[in-house]
């Protein structure tokens, strides 16, 4: 496991007259940019309709990479995401940037003796992370498979029985395996996926271009994007999100789960793992010798998926 | 103030035309229109208007921009011989091919460019203003290499037809290293396209050395032999006298290209088939469909039919005929388009990494947006085309 800490960027800009010039001539420089690519006009009309106003929309398109913002740049940007959140979902949200906690890389492991396929996981993760209702975006997948079987090609993905575990059968959960090495971050052309200190990779929503190169990229299949404008009923929002995980989200960005770091940068568990009836998932910091994940690492066989690919997973499996 | 000059009996020549010209204009502008008006409705309410799904995430977009990318790189199997071996016959020619390189591109790049989710967002792509993950992703790369590409064969083209306009030499200390760094980028736009999928390692179908060969290979039939039939509609129409040696010598390059193309298919086809592992899914599903699921199945095997259909004529005399010349180039550009595209990318994502075999077909949009595309690159290719014909036939000069 690599220790490679790659710390989030929040630069603090200098507030003096050359810097402001020197934004005002980026801003110039990319106005000029669109008008010549004829795309001004369309802009400006879909900013219209933008809940918010015209200003509040043209900040968005000009809305800077997260890792760019200045501290009171980024306290702006929350506000008017709030601002417009409430306007589209008609509900009052919290949208925080809590930082990764120095000193922990997040690490999951599940069990799969003891996992029996309730989906228990799958509808937690939704109602945690504000997924579309309308597309039904989930970013964990349990596949069924004969008891003496691990090939994927011959799994039931939608299975559904009266009653889980059905006989013979094996349960495998998927999702975002937290790569070291994650090749979705490679692949995006405009670094608006990045791994944060914690280990976590996670997108900026605001900067994603929608090109879906990083699903292709992906060994796990664990990135999903918003086909279509992500609806949500007003008393199902989850009001308690972080910007870089389960803020709401816009049409045609890319999402993934994040081992709900809302929840666990506060020291709370990933909502999949307190839904799990089976205590089938382990969750923790990976570089806390007394951590439970640990005490999994060092006394169970485990192994992880694709291993092949070098890609170091965080996510481990094991069975009893 | 001549280059003023230039511009404005380029732009004159646009608008004259006879009654033939007009209608293939009006009809591409209609196309034209049906594609916006289909993608203003994509803009609206997003990507869900197309058959893509987060299993199948790419389509008949990135098929297109694929293949488009090869017809753009194929202008230099006239470039070399005519700027580098100075084949005169050739060297007539070449202008036209150059419009068409720079159509392709140019509907490479908006096929990018209708395919994004955000392409409200397209400025994050510009480097120092945006945030340009170069050299890392290969899609900056691509998008690198497309604009260099397009950038000098703008130059090239206007330099050679404004000397031809003012009746003088075009100057080999000019023109010439400009063709050699086109001749790099222009195998550099096809090579990077496919690095693009053949650097996922996730996607065991395109993880293959042989892709950028075969992606080369291919281009150099198809596109001479786009080129190819668009030089026999303008002879047809008598809008340019090509000699039969020109055209000879473009069959010789599409033959020869086709050939090498079709072998590296099949030693990519024996690979896949003789020891079947899970790797070799999606070629099973390609070709043969997977847990009776086969939406690519009368894709390929129609391109492997046209693809053997066009080989046979370039290699029997019948090539002779103008009507079976014409089939061939028809069979070659739609057989290579469908390998390309619905025989490469569509079948990348199928199975899914997860074992998920998810069908995927086109929508009626996307379709309406495919051939907006087209119409206007082709309006764009006729255009430049016309312009060049007038220069090189002296109709319009400085006097």
């Amino acid at each position: 496991m690599s220790e490679k800490n790659n710390p989030v960027k929040t630069v603090e800009a200098p507030e003096n007259s050359d810097v402001s010039r020197r934004e005002l001539f980026k801003k110039t420089a990319i106005a000029g940019t669109i008008a010549a690519a004829g795309a001004a006009s369309t802009t400006i009309a879909a900013s219209n309709a933008e809940p918010g106003g015209f200003s509040d929309a043209l900040d968005e398109f000009f809305q800077k990479h997260y890792q760019e913002m200045s501290k009171k740049e980024m306290k702006k940007t929350l506000a008017r995401l709030e601002r417009k959140a409430k306007v589209k979902h008609g509900k009052q949200i919290q949208i925080s940037n809590t930082p990764p906690i120095e000193g922990v890389l997040f690490g999951y492991a599940l069990n799969i003796s003891k996992c029996k396929g309730y989906r228990k996981c799958v509808d937690a993760c939704v109602e945690e992370n504000n997924q579309n209702r309308d597309t039904k975006i989930q970013y964990i997948r349990v596949l069924e498979l004969e008891n003496e079987s691990m090939n994927f090609e011959e799994a039931d993905h939608y299975y559904n029985h009266e009653t889980v575990p059905h006989t013979g059968k094996k349960y495998f959960p998927i999702q975002c395996q937290q790569c070291e090495n994650p090749p979705c971050v490679t692949a995006c052309p405009v670094e608006a996926t990045w791994k944060e200190a914690d280990g976590i990779t996670v997108i900026d929503y605001n900067w994603c271009i929608g090109c879906r190169y990083c699903a292709a990229a992906c060994p796990y299949w664990a990135r999903k994007f918003n086909w279509s404008e992500p609806s949500i009923p007003e008393e199902e929002i989850n009001p308690e999100t972080h910007y870089l995980s389960n803020r709401p989200r816009m049409r045609g960005v890319m999402e993934k789960c994040t081992f709900c770091l809302q929840r666990t940068r506060k020291g709370k568990l990933p909502a999949c793992l307190e839904a799990c009836p089976t205590g089938a998932r382990v969750f923790g910091n990976i570089l806390d010798p007394k951590s439970e994940i640990r005490y999994v690492l060092e006394n169970k066989k485990v192994f992880r998926l694709k291993e092949e690919l070098k890609t170091e997973p965080k996510f481990w499996y094991y069975s009893d | 103030m001549e280059f003023i000059r230039f511009c404005v009996d380029g732009v004159k020549e646009i608008f004259r035309g006879g009654k033939l010209y007009w209608s293939w204009m009006g009809l591409l502008t209609v196309v034209a229109l049906i594609g916006a008006s289909a993608y203003l409705q994509q803009f609206q309410q997003g990507l869900v208007v197309t058959g893509m799904s987060d299993q199948v995430s790419w389509g008949i977009y990135i098929a297109s921009f694929t293949s488009l990318v090869g017809i753009a790189a194929a202008a230099i199997m006239l470039i070399i011989p005519a700027y580098i071996f100075h084949d005169m016959d050739i060297k007539e020619i070449v202008i036209p091919a150059e419009g068409l390189a720079i159509a392709a591109c140019v509907m490479s790049m908006m096929f990018v460019l209708i395919d994004l989710g955000r392409p409200d967002r397209m400025w994050h792509l510009l480097p120092f203003i945006g945030r340009f993950n170069f050299p890392k992703s290969m899609l900056a790369w691509d998008v690198l290499v497309l604009n260099v590409y397009l950038f000098l064969t703008v130059i090239i083209s206007v330099y050679l037809l404004f000397s031809k306009y003012k009746g003088k030499e075009p100057k080999f200390s000019i023109y010439f290293p400009l063709v050699i760094l086109s001749i790099i980028s222009a195998l550099s736009i096809h090579t990077v396209t496919a690095f693009l999928f053949s650097s996922n390692v996730a996607r065991s179908f395109w993880h293959t050395g042989l892709l950028a060969p075969r992606f080369i290979a291919s281009a150099f039939s198809a596109g001479p032999a786009f080129f190819l039939l668009t030089v026999l509609v303008m002879r047809y129409t008598k809008v340019f006298p090509v000699k039969d040696i020109a055209i000879k010598r473009l069959t010789m390059i599409i033959t020869i290209a086709l050939e090498i193309n079709l072998f590296l298919l099949l030693a990519e086809v024996f690979t896949e088939f003789y020891h079947q592992t899970e790797h070799s899914a999606s070629a099973a599903y390609l070709f043969f469909g997977l847990g009776g699921k086969t939406a690519l199945v009368p894709w390929i095997w129609s391109s492997v039919f046209l693809n053997i259909s066009a080989l046979v004529i370039f290699v029997l005399p019948l090539k002779k005929n103008t009507i079976f010349l014409t089939l061939a180039c028809l069979f070659l550009v739609v057989g290579v388009w469908i390998e390309k595209g619905m025989g490469l990318v569509v079948p990348g994502f199928i199975p899914t990494p997860l074992g998920e075999v998810y069908e995927y077909s086109p929508t009626f949009i996307e379709a309406q947006i495919s051939m907006g595309v087209w119409a206007i690159g082709l309006m764009l290719y006729t255009i430049l085309a016309k312009i060049s014909i007038a220069v090189n036939l002296e109709r319009i000069r400085l006097d």
